[in-house]
């Protein structure tokens, strides 16, 4: 099993060396000619307006809290679907409350409106 | 036969024999074996980015034939013959094109963004079996592996985004993370459902669960492919796995029409490159995922087939899964942002948990019983109807919301007076 994370640990720095020998290569062979026209703000020929880092929509982070409580539940139900085979009938009764709670909290939501985007 | 003897790699076990015994002539004793490992681990990784670089480049020119001929045109065909080497022409051409760096961008975030993209959608490839023992890291947790290291992109995208300090691109990456956030949560349920039956998380050990060749001491149960136990997550899977790598029709992060080109509006040249990369990575490794936890992996369907290798199995059905995806991209329009978000919460979830639960439930009770394969079949295909059921009545509900909101065109009214 060692030789295993070994070998992810091997494979992951040459995955992040990967990006770097690209840039390299392409820092030789590319011209760089810059300019302040050139390295201006992409718009549609015009002159930007106003800072890109605004306040957001709201939705986005109702969003972002329901997937809080999701992930965390789907981290759960990892284990419990691995050791299924193993556990006794009562785990299922266990297992249904569980959901239960959640699918509770999701037509809570549901109902508020946190799921609507408008 | 030893399970996890079976599992390690059958090339490595002979390269590994012939370095043991070429480099204990001069090392010490206490210094072979790491060096060996070390070995073996470089030329594996290197094997898997040429296949990934490999399958990638021509991923790209099939897209470009295909949705070509989707819509009546050739395709790549200038470059060699039938366009084969326009991949190579392209890769030249990202290469030699200037970088531009934006002002006002955030210069560290902008540019690490770009170097971040492609990691994670590389290091997925480590856990995925191609064959009989062709894996490079059997992990006992490889699908958590899998979704965990394939769930970090979503930070980079982000990254890229915020960095260039544009209004497209933040309004791209707050999409693509709302969308990649929540469609993993219908992606996991599905994946659940196999797991209950497969009750391992080990990808080699889901592969061997579902066909017909066993390995001693690994179960096999149910020995069929999943998606004919779990169709319904299969398709949930299918829908979720299309948004989570933004593919048409969940491209609504980098819709052109209106957003320019998303999050990575602002980069050029080989730092686009990075993205066009990672995403292609992405789709092969997605296919590779749905391929190893539906489709039976490397297994042929039936033992009658298995004179066929392992892989040839494997790159076809993944083939399959990619070729799907370019149809679904040349076939249909583009999501709104709302319909997508609530199409994934208000159904798709849903269904998901409904899915995990009735798996465990009537996995648990054909196990008590001692249930007959037959039966076993029988009560799967139940709870799948009753969730298509459930399925297409929240569809149906939901749209019926959306027309009362008075979001679908009117037909215009034509008056009396008018006329």
């Amino acid at each position: 099993m060692a030789d295993n994370w070994g070998f992810v640990a091997v494979f992951t720095l040459i995955a992040l060396g990967f990006p770097i020998l690209a840039f390299a290569m392409s820092w030789l062979v590319r011209p760089h000619r810059s300019g302040p026209i050139k390295n201006s703000t992409y718009e549609c020929g015009l002159e930007t307006r106003g800072d890109a880092w605004v306040q957001f929509k709201v939705q986005y982070y109702l969003f972002a809290l329901i997937f809080v409580v999701f992930d965390i539940e789907v981290a759960y139900l990892y284990p419990w679907a691995v050791a299924y085979n193993r556990l006794p009938l009562f785990a299922l009764f266990e297992m249904t409350i569980f959901i239960g709670l959640l699918a509770v909290g999701l037509v809570y939501a549901w109902r508020k409106g946190a799921l609507k985007w408008a | 036969m030893n399970p996890d003897q079976s599992f390690s790699p059958v090339v490595a076990t002979e390269l590994r024999e012939l370095l043991t015994n070429a480099l204990s002539s001069f090392l010490p004793t206490s210094l072979v074996d790491p060096v060996v490992n070390v070995t073996i681990w470089l030329v594996v990784a290197v094997v898997v980015l040429v296949v990934v670089l490999f399958s990638m480049l021509y991923a790209t020119w099939l897209e470009r034939k295909i949705v070509g001929r989707i819509q009546d045109r050739y395709g790549a065909n200038r470059v060699g013959p039938f366009g084969l080497l326009q991949p190579f022409a392209d890769m030249i051409k990202i290469l030699i094109k200037e970088d531009v760096t934006p002002t006002q961008a955030h210069r560290w975030v902008y540019n690490l963004g770009s170097m971040l993209i492609v990691p994670p959608a590389l290091i997925v490839f480590s856990v995925v079996p191609v064959g009989m023992g062709l894996i490079p890291a059997d992990l006992s947790v490889g699908v958590l592996f899998f979704m965990a290291v394939g769930a970090t992109a979503v930070i980079p995208i982000f990254m890229a985004g915020w960095g260039s300090r544009n209004k497209y691109t933040v309004i791209g990456s707050m999409r693509a993370v709302a969308q990649i956030v929540s469609y993993e949560i219908p992606q996991v349920l599905a994946i659940v459902g196999v797991l209950v039956l497969a009750g391992t998380l080990s990808m080699q050990r889901v592969v061997l669960s579902q066909g017909p060749i066993h390995v001693e001491g690994v179960p096999d149960f149910p020995g069929v492919w999943f998606v004919f136990l779990q169709p319904i997550a299969f398709v949930i899977f299918l829908i979720a796995t299309a948004a989570e790598i933004e593919r048409t029709p969940f491209d609504v992060p980098e819709a052109e029409s209106e957003i320019i080109a998303g999050y990575h509006t602002e980069y050029a040249g080989i730092k686009f490159g990075m993205f066009y990369l990672a995403i292609y990575f992405l789709t092969i490794a997605a296919a590779a995922f749905g391929t190893v936890m539906f489709l039976g992996g490397w297994q042929p369907p039936i033992s009658q087939l298995s004179f066929i290798p392992g892989w040839i199995w494997f790159f076809g059905k993944a083939l399959l899964f990619i070729l799907l995806f370019m149809w679904l991209r040349g076939t249909l329009p583009r999501l709104r942002v709302d319909q997508m978000m609530e199409m994934c919460w208000k159904v798709l979830v849903p269904v998901g948990l409904a899915n995990v639960f009735t798996t465990a439930l009537v996995g648990k009770l054909t196990y008590e019983i001692d249930a007959s394969p037959a039966m076993v079949f029988f009560g799967f295909a139940l709870t799948n109807v009753l969730l298509l059921a459930v399925a297409v009545w929240l569809v149906s509900r939901w749209r019926s919301k959306r027309s009362n909101q008075g979001l679908r065109f009117e037909e215009p009214v034509v008056t009396e007076s008018a006329v």
